[in-house]
């Protein structure tokens, strides 16, 4: 394994949000391309700007709810008409109508527990430790301020150079993250 | 007084956060409550006298588990007394705040913002005392875990053609749903406490709670996907939820039960009285934790045309009711419109009338709409109504049956009364310790209804 950078990335705070939208442009454009932008709360355009495009979890709830929804139908067909039948009032036991109720409630849960696992997993969390946490000034980033963070494994991350590239972009301060 | 008065228009286009608020303050202001507001001799003696009815009811059903239903005052003909009248109650309650949560998110009514995430928790009380009853009312309630399909030693699998069955899932599905859609909508708030709490233990517990959320905007983007489809999720699911209720009744052919106008009427009641049930919490909680900039009177306005909306659904699915009765020219529907209307439980449907139909009418009255001791009153006079209204469906339709060697009336004993009261006590000693617990406004929602969260280009 190699050495682990003792230096996890340089972050950058600002102001407000649309200082944020925009100092995330220009370093992408910059050639920077392993950045993260920190925020109190979501901000739209923001994942774009930093070069994120790809959102699974809609696919991730879409097989969630196929799977819970033939759960659903395949349970009740198997326990009422295969493994067990049994003659109530007449009715058939593959009734399939009285069957549907069931497998509605059973994609909608499916899905729905997918879609909030899905979420997390992608988004590798729970993770309790992280080092953007090390600065101290970043515990204001769950309240009203917003951060840019360059990592140190960027291709064209370098100490001073990137520095005087954020410093470009107007922060109101500059903190190197240890990792 | 010139001043106090505003037009409907005002109102409507009065800011849902007052002016001058900031990201810092919004965070410091929800999260004050919490982290450094001591907690007040009221809080201790409210919360004191919600614990012992929760006691009460511990012990009533400790009784009952002793001694069996015999102890309700449950007979044939009326098999469902209490216990189901009170089930579908709390359930209905509860859909009020996966409306305001899921169903105002998609149709971005961003005044939700404010009030969704103690209506997700009243939502979440609601189905927990709701779900009391059913398991407690099977007669051998240890084993109402036969409910449930899953492989025994009898190889015999639940009745899936019962509406009994679907309830089960329906209900278990809303539960585990209302209660994902209330822990994620948490977690950057956790991630909020986290960071602003001095005490090492909150912020070790908070950061357990918030999973190490730091706001990332891929997070954020992933987030609100999973939000947005979870809201979409939520809403098919709580229509679904009530429907799946009247169903129980639908089904069978009691008159008075077996019509189709149940699905639809039973969810215009359940959020008719949900809604009451959130501007009975909101009123007071808005008063005394000082939170008039965030739950405005738009708010309590928009609430009360909610009210006023459903309430006229509900008012129809009587009307259609009682035409039906007549209509159909079957003796026995029409013998259930006159015997509510002049039978043993005639008062009890002419007050349900008065509660649900009349007093609620007050509402057109735009004073009233603003005036938060007249909303609470009323509130509580729908909350009673449709009580009623389960009462009506569930006893009435059951005490005259076809034949009149099977006629009983149903008298609810003091166990009855301790375990409904008492469930009452339950969810509210929840919703306080909610209030000192956890933030009773979603913070970072909040954030993002003031002018600075958006992008300027």
């Amino acid at each position: 394994m190699a050495r682990r950078d003792p230096i996890y990335g340089l972050m950058a705070e600002f102001d407000s949000a649309t200082a944020l939208v925009e100092a995330a442009r220009k370093t992408h454009q910059a050639g920077y391309k392993k950045i993260d932008a920190y925020s109190p709360f979501p901000i739209e355009g923001l994942a774009e700007e930093i070069g994120f495009h790809h959102d699974e979890v809609p696919l991730v709830v879409l097989i969630g709810g196929i799977v819970g929804g033939c759960t659903g139908y395949l349970m009740q067909y198997w326990m009422s008409a295969v493994d067990y039948p049994l003659n109530i009032g007449g009715k058939p036991p593959h009734s399939w109508p009285a069957f549907i109720v069931i497998t509605f409630e059973m994609t909608i849960l499916f899905a729905g527990i997918s879609a909030v696992f899905g979420m997390l997993a992608l988004n590798g969390l729970p993770m309790p430790y992280h080092p953007v946490f090390n600065v101290e000034r970043f515990s204001s980033a769950s309240k009203d301020r917003f951060f840019l963070i360059v990592f140190s494994s960027d291709k064209k991350y370098s100490s001073g150079e990137t520095r005087s590239f954020l410093e470009g972009l107007a922060p109101r301060s500059i903190s190197e993250v240890p990792s | 007084m010139a001043e106090e008065y505003k037009t409907a228009a005002e109102i409507d286009r009065a800011p849902v956060i007052e002016p001058g608020h900031t990201f810092g303050t919004i965070t410091e202001k929800i999260s004050a409550i919490v982290l450094t507001r001591p907690a007040s001799n009221g809080w201790f003696i409210g919360f004191g006298l919600m614990f012992m009815l929760t006691m009460m009811m511990l012990f009533a059903i400790g009784y009952l588990f002793v001694k069996g239903i015999g102890i309700w005052g449950v007979t044939i003909p009326i098999g469902w007394g209490f216990a189901i009248v009170n089930f579908v109650w709390w359930i209905g309650i509860g859909h009020a705040g996966t409306l305001i949560s899921a169903i105002l998110l998609l149709l971005r009514q961003s005044w939700r913002n404010s009030i969704n995430r103690f209506a997700e928790a009243m939502t979440l009380f609601a189905v927990a005392s709701a779900g009391i009853f059913p398991a407690i009312h099977v007669g051998r309630p240890w084993l109402a875990y036969w409910l449930f399909p899953y492989p025994n030693t009898m190889r015999v699998w639940p009745q899936f053609r019962s509406p009994l069955m679907w309830d089960v899932f329906a209900v278990s599905t809303y539960a585990t749903i209302s209660a994902l859609f209330w822990f994620t909508g948490l977690i950057p708030d956790f991630a909020t406490l986290r960071d602003r709490t001095d005490k090492r233990w909150l912020k070790m517990i908070y950061g357990m709670l918030s999973m190490g959320w730091r706001g990332s905007a891929r997070h954020w983007h992933r987030y609100e996907t999973m939000y947005l489809l979870l809201a979409g999720l939520a809403t098919p699911l709580v229509l679904s939820v009530h429907t799946v209720v009247s169903f129980d009744f639908a089904v069978g052919i009691v008159p008075g039960w077996h019509t189709t106008i149940f699905p639809p009427y039973f969810v215009a009641g359940a959020i008719y009285s949900g809604f009451a049930m959130v501007l009975m919490l909101a009123i007071p909680i808005r008063k005394i934790y000082g939170l008039e900039d965030f739950i405005t009177e738009r708010h309590l306005q928009n609430s009360a045309k909610v009210m006023l909306a459903t309430g006229l659904i509900v008012a129809y699915g009587y009307g259609i009711e009682a035409f039906m009765g007549w209509y159909s020219g079957d003796r026995y529907d029409a013998f259930t419109l006159w015997n509510r209307l002049h039978g043993p439980y005639a008062f009890e449907y002419w007050l349900l009338l008065i509660c649900n139909i009349f007093i609620p009418q007050l509402l057109w009255i735009r004073k009233l709409r603003t005036s938060p001791v007249a909303l609470f009153l009323i509130s509580g006079v729908i909350l009673v109504g449709m009580w009623l209204e389960r009462f009506v469906i569930v006893v009435m339709s059951l005490h005259r049956d076809f034949l009149t060697s099977s006629w009983g009336m149903y008298y609810p004993t003091r166990w009855d009364w301790m375990t409904y009261v008492g469930t009452i006590g339950m969810f509210l000693a929840a919703m306080f310790l909610f209030l000192r617990i956890l933030p009773a406004i979603s913070i970072f929602e909040m954030r993002t209804l003031l002018p600075e969260a958006e992008v300027k280009e």
